[in-house]
């Protein structure tokens, strides 16, 4: 909300500099996100909020109060005219000025007025350029001052015409003394409604800086007929409108506001439209209480000459409005509807019909202030679009209090302004009026809560300054008199609570914990101590499941792969990329996971974002594509979340357990992944050949088995899979036990396409980090160091091409038995001359014993022991044997 | 005699001197030292000399024969050593090419500054609690404070489970994680940090995403206050941005505390001088916090009568984007590795 300080200063004397006001406001709730600086000068060096606004200084000796003594015509052009300017000092200076609101033979105009030199804004130029008034020809007639534009000055982009000032304007005053000014614009948060006024705002800087709020009166000068029997009001609904208040004018003249209505309202940001509208407008800001404005002759038209009656009530179906603004609106259920007997007027709180507005014709006002339920309020700007003043206020909460004072208010201020009679007295149906709020605050729960101890007297002189009533149980509250030494926490005991009485301004408050925010508000944050909590220790204990994944995070970068974090959120269609085929088209194997629900976005913001995934990989290869544009490797892993709707019989197969809770098992499954992909080179290495060739499936498995050593994580098998978003014959599931822990390999060429990757392999994995870490061992006792040499011996053996390695290396290591130490595939050989449909497997042997230095002879008997075992069990023969 | 073997030992000396190569050293060998070389053959005069005179040019003999073996050995030895070198220095590489590079992974920056927010307030005695993404209208609105159709909504743009008659949603801040921890800890007393992804209906630009993570810390106690919320802030403070960094608390509202503040630090990139990161105010807004409300504290089971706690909240992105100075928030999910590899 935009505050002029000119304007908050009629409500409270404000002696201090505008930066420390707003820096105090700050601190206490009300945040001042902008200063814009009017014609005075912004201080440096000094933290200040800024402004989007541009602004300009007046400098005392070029910007004065002038007034026009005559307008004479231009010799040389139509559109210009020559003006003779008193500005106060010595003779008076004849301007060129090709302003359309002043004409020739007019004077006595009030104006502001610049000296040659003056530093402004070329109120010309299309955006906000400063300049500095030099003497010039205009078309003949030298000129070296200038009489302004708003926009020149820097207070609004307005260039229609100069500023007129009012006739009481002092000729040949600093204009900096008499319209310089600084907007604070403070942002209203929710607890803070009472605050979108500059009456609000002045009762919280009266707090704040220890001053006395000025109210204005609220006398009203009523001499017309009497109200009563002018109008009737029908509320329908207490609950949605607990308050009706209205007044009535007769014989008022429409007409422009004065100067300094019509100023203060665009300092605000609200345009002037004519007095009564204006006042209707300038009352909300001023008091916070929005009003409207009927045509009382067309309420009296419709309801054919009788007097109207207001009937406040939810719509009917299919009932519809055109508001103000021109739009006709259908209306919701929730909606309040100020109506008459013949239909809607206007849209409770949020915005005026058409049909019943102030014209330029009107001459009897009926003027309403009423409260409303905000929460209907707030649902009817959000379902139809609609943002108001009125609306921004009732939808936060107006206390009905409020109502009669803004339109007491008001409708004296348009009898000031636009002439006519009151009606004597005012109409005021008002079914619900809310209960007096008392509040019990025990004084040790202020320091119990806030951990300083703050004086019984200075809690009371700030409740106070906030208009609470305090007293306490005997009507004892201590005078500014009393003095305590040194027995501080008798205070409490003297004191055990106060009684305090909500003002009735204040929705927010209702319990102690918001009397002791609003004295810790204003007592200051900055005065409360900082202390080191002094408190029973909770137990404490590791995240397992977070350490586990913290350490899988570090083995995989060490593992070269860079750890990256993608959107949730995705589509199902890019998903079923994964899979190559329609199922129907193949005799595949169908996909692993039977089709599960995908948790669905009710209001996705954009197509692409409209379920949350239920894989990594389909992000990964996402991100593989669009890093391959820039270059030609990719190994990245992602950490994240996969999400399914629960069906009945799905095991609770949740993250961590301890947090969640009884009636959760409906909500959706949350399960922890780890996501692989690699592609291209090997190594990134730029001018050596060795190990540039592209990576493989055999990459990606080491990536696998590192992570597994890692975790210390044994007996892993690894066992061919016809998963169909893989390359037939080049993937492998991850086994641990019976549990399937994930499955990896390189992505099927059709899928590859599908996601539009360059045709070079791409080796994926996803596994399920909930299973494979629940599989991580407890550490493990030491395995004794030999101090005896080992043996190596090598072993080449051709087996038939179906036999998996795994297999070979099982039957060695079990043969070999506890001297062998280490067995190491070092050669896979297929060619001549080894027989077709033979391959030969090279291993060196490392044979070694804990108690004895091994003979050769030892390690031989083994070796052929070995030799043995896998030409009897695979066929095997040695080769070269 | 004498001087004729003198003479002999110190000609054959000077020879030896300048020969660098086997053939020539050879020569010298059989010239000098070999069976019939001149050595030898002045031994064989021995015999003929005066028994007087024999003694002492045999002694001497010898021990020109002993220098000149000794030359030779040393020779022969700096001979092979020179060979050494110079085979060694016959094939240098060029130590200007690049070396050979080991692949090297890197964490993300967003799990970078979570692991440095976890540290520190691990290292403050607060643990790390995590809960669920997808949670009910209950747990992230209703049990903090903010019922359906409240205003305080606004400050919430939620992303709704189809289906769910809007009673079930992607969290859109880590505060139900507050309920939760409560729920699942009472009766204990409570320190933890509830770190996660939020998600939020925005549009995907500069400064605003659909999910960012969040930071929310809790501590629930017998005998905590304002005072130690201020405290235990201004020292994760210190601990992030070091022990001279200025802070300020502001009033502020959040439904679930009261009293509510937000702290700012002074501007890390200005110091408070004012610039275009802090829009010249000075001070950076970096967590917003209060006082468990006691509704909260009844709601997660605790009676606000016998307990107090505070809450506060921060966004480990915005850390991090202050930090790098990182213009654009859509860097983090978008994973460019010219971005990640910065880091």
């Amino acid at each position: 909300m935009k505050v002029p300080l000119s304007w908050l200063r009629e409500f409270v004397d404000i002696t201090i500099p505008a930066h420390e006001l707003a820096e105090k406001l700050s601190v206490a709730g009300l945040e001042v996100e902008q200063m814009q600086y009017i014609g005075l000068p912004r201080p440096h060096g000094i933290k200040n909020a800024p402004s989007d606004a541009p602004e300009v200084e007046w400098a005392r000796d070029k910007f004065f109060v002038a007034q026009i003594l005559e307008i004479k015509p231009h010799p040389n052009a139509d559109r210009l005219t020559l003006a003779i300017v008193d500005y106060g000092k010595g003779e008076p200076i004849q301007v060129v000025t090709g302003a359309p609101n002043i004409k020739v033979s007019e004077r006595g105009m009030k104006v502001a007025f610049v000296l040659e030199g003056a530093r402004l804004y070329d109120g010309h130029a299309t955006g906000w350029e400063l300049m500095t008034l030099k003497r010039a020809k205009i078309r003949g007639i030298e000129s070296g001052s200038m009489v302004c534009s708003e926009k020149e000055l820097a207070i609004s982009a307005e260039h229609e015409g100069i500023i007129l000032l009012p006739d009481d304007a002092p000729v040949g005053a600093p204009l900096a003394d008499y319209l310089g000014d600084v907007i604070l614009d403070v942002k209203i948060n929710p607890n803070m409604a009472r605050c979108a006024s500059i009456i609000g705002v002045a009762r919280e800087v009266a707090a704040l800086t220890g001053k006395k709020l000025k109210m204005p009166t609220l006398n009203v000068l009523a001499r017309g007929a009497a109200i009563a029997g002018q109008l009737e009001i029908v509320i329908e609904n207490p609950e949605l409108n607990p308050r009706f208040t209205a007044a009535l004018i007769r014989g008022v003249e429409i007409k422009p506001s004065p100067f300094w209505i019509q100023h203060r309202l665009k300092l605000a940001g609200v345009r002037a439209i004519n007095n009564i509208v204006d006042v209707t407008n300038y009352v909300m800001l001023e008091t916070g209480q929005p009003l409207h404005a009927f045509d009382y002759d067309k309420l009296v038209g419709r309801a054919q000459g009788s007097a109207p009656t207001i009937i406040t009530r939810l719509p009917k179906p299919g009932e519809t409005i055109e508001t103000l603004d021109g739009v006709k609106r259908q209306l919701d259920p929730f909606t309040i509807l100020v109506c008459d007997a013949r239909g809607a007027l206007s849209l409770g709180g949020v915005m005026g019909g058409a049909e019943s507005e102030v014209s330029a014709q009107s001459k009897n006002i009926l003027l309403e202030a009423a409260a409303w339920n905000y929460l209907n309020i707030r649902r009817t700007m959000q379902a139809q679009h609609l943002a108001s003043e009125a609306g921004f206020r009732f939808s936060r909460g107006i206390h009905p209090a409020q109502a009669i004072v803004g339109l007491k208010r008001a409708i004296e201020m348009m009898r000031q302004l636009g002439g006519g009679e009151i009606a004597r007295g005012v109409i005021d149906e008002y079914p619900r009026k809310p209960k007096k709020i008392v509040i019990d605050l025990p004084v040790a729960e202020v320091k119990r809560l806030l951990g300083v101890e703050i004086p019984v007297k200075e809690i009371v002189r700030i409740l106070e300054s906030l208009e609470f009533q305090v007293s306490s149980p005997k009507s004892h509250v201590p005078s500014s008199k009393s003095k305590v030494r040194g027995r501080s926490t008798s205070l409490a005991t003297r004191h055990p609570s106060l009684h305090i009485t909500v003002p009735d301004h204040r929705l927010d408050v209702d319990g102690a914990d918001d009397l002791i925010e609003e004295i810790a508000r204003v007592y200051g944050y900055a005065r409360i101590p900082i202390s080191r909590m002094n408190d029973e220790l909770p137990p404490q204990r590791a995240n397992v499941e977070l350490d586990q994944e913290e350490l899988a995070r570090d083995i995989l970068i060490d593992a070269g792969l860079q750890d990256v974090v993608s959107y949730a959120l995705t589509t199902p269609e890019r998903e079923a990329m994964l899979i190559p085929f329609d199922e129907r088209a193949t005799t595949r194997a169908a996909p692993t996971n039977a089709a599960r629900d995908y948790v669905r976005i009710e209001n996705p913001i954009s197509a692409e974002r409209v379920a949350m995934r239920q894989s990594l990989t389909a992000s990964l290869l996402e991100l593989v594509g669009a890093n391959l544009r820039y270059r030609p490797r990719v190994n990245m892993f992602e950490i994240g979340l996969v999400y399914w709707g629960r069906r009945k019989g799905d095991a609770l197969l949740l993250r961590e357990l301890a947090s969640e809770l009884p009636g959760d098992d409906a909500l959706p499954l949350e399960r922890r992944r780890l996501g692989i992909a690699l592609t291209g080179a090997r190594d990134e290495s730029a001018w050596q050949k060795n190990d540039s060739a592209p990576q493989d499936f055999y990459d990606l498995k080491g990536v696998v088995e590192t992570l597994l050593a890692g975790l210390r994580i044994q007996n892993a098998a690894f066992t061919p899979t016809g998963h169909p978003s893989f390359h037939p014959g080049r993937a492998a599931e991850l086994k641990l036990g019976e549990a399937v822990i994930g499955v990896f390999g390189e992505l099927h060429p059709v899928v590859r396409e599908k996601f539009d990757l360059p045709a070079q392999a791409v080796l994926v994995g996803e596994f399920d980090l909930d299973a494979l870490f629940a599989r991580v061992p407890p550490a493990q006792p030491l395995r004794a160091l030999s101090r005896f040499p080992a043996i190596a011996q090598d072993l080449a053996l051709i087996v038939d091409e179906n036999i998996a390695a795994e297999r070979v290396h099982a039957l060695i290591a079990q043969t070999g038995g506890a001297l062998l130490q280490r067995v190491a595939l070092f050669d896979l050989y297929r060619g001549e001359p080894i027989p077709r449909g033979k391959k030969s497997l090279a291993y060196q042997l490392t044979f070694q014993a804990d108690d004895r230095t091994l003979s050769d002879a030892d390690a031989s008997k083994l070796r052929e022991k070995i030799v043995q075992r896998v030409r009897k069990e695979i066929g095997a023969e040695v080769r070269g044997g | 005699m004498l001087d004729q073997l003198n003479q002999l030992r110190d000609n054959a000396l000077q020879e030896l001197e300048p020969i660098w190569d086997s053939a020539p050293l050879e020569a010298w060998r059989v010239k000098y030292i070999g069976r019939k070389g001149a050595l030898a053959q002045a031994m064989e005069q021995l015999g003929a000399l005066p028994k007087a005179e024999r003694g002492a040019v045999g002694k001497l003999a010898n021990e020109v024969k002993t220098a000149l073996e000794s030359a030779f050995a040393a020779k022969t030895g700096q001979m092979q050593q020179r060979a050494l070198s110079e085979s060694l220095e016959s094939e240098p590489l060029d130590v200007t090419l690049p070396g050979r590079p080991r692949a090297r992974g890197r964490l993300h920056p967003a799990t970078a500054v979570m692991r440095e927010i976890y540290r520190i307030w691990g290292d403050m005695g607060f643990q790390i609690f995590r809960t669920r993404e997808v949670e009910t209208d209950e747990m992230n609105f209703q049990l903090l404070n903010i019922p359906r159709f409240h205003p305080a909504r606004d400050n919430w743009s939620t992303f709704y489970i189809a289906d769910s008659d809007q009673r079930v949603l992607l969290r859109t801040h880590t505060s139900p994680g507050q309920i939760r921890a409560m729920r699942a800890l009472h009766p204990n007393p409570i320190r933890v940090i509830l770190p996660g992804m939020c998600y939020r209906y925005e549009q995907i630009t500069a400064r605003s995403e659909i999910q960012f993570y969040q930071v929310e810390g809790l501590a629930v106690g017998h005998n905590i206050t304002f005072a130690d919320l201020k405290g235990t802030l201004t020292e994760f403070a210190r601990r992030l941005y070091g022990e001279n960094i200025q802070t300020r608390f502001r009033a502020d509202h959040f439904p679930f505390t009261e009293p509510s503040m937000e702290m700012d630090v002074e501007c890390i990139i200005c110091h408070g001088a004012g610039c275009p990161v802090c829009k010249q105010t000075g001070w950076l807004e970096i967590l917003g916090s209060g006082m468990v409300h006691p509704d909260v504290l009844r709601n997660g089971g605790y009676d606000p009568a016998e307990w107090s706690g505070f809450a506060f909240g921060m966004g480990p992105q915005r850390i991090a984007m202050l930090k790098h100075r990182i213009d654009d928030i859509r860097y983090f999910w978008g994973n460019d590795l010219r971005f990640l590899e910065q880091f």
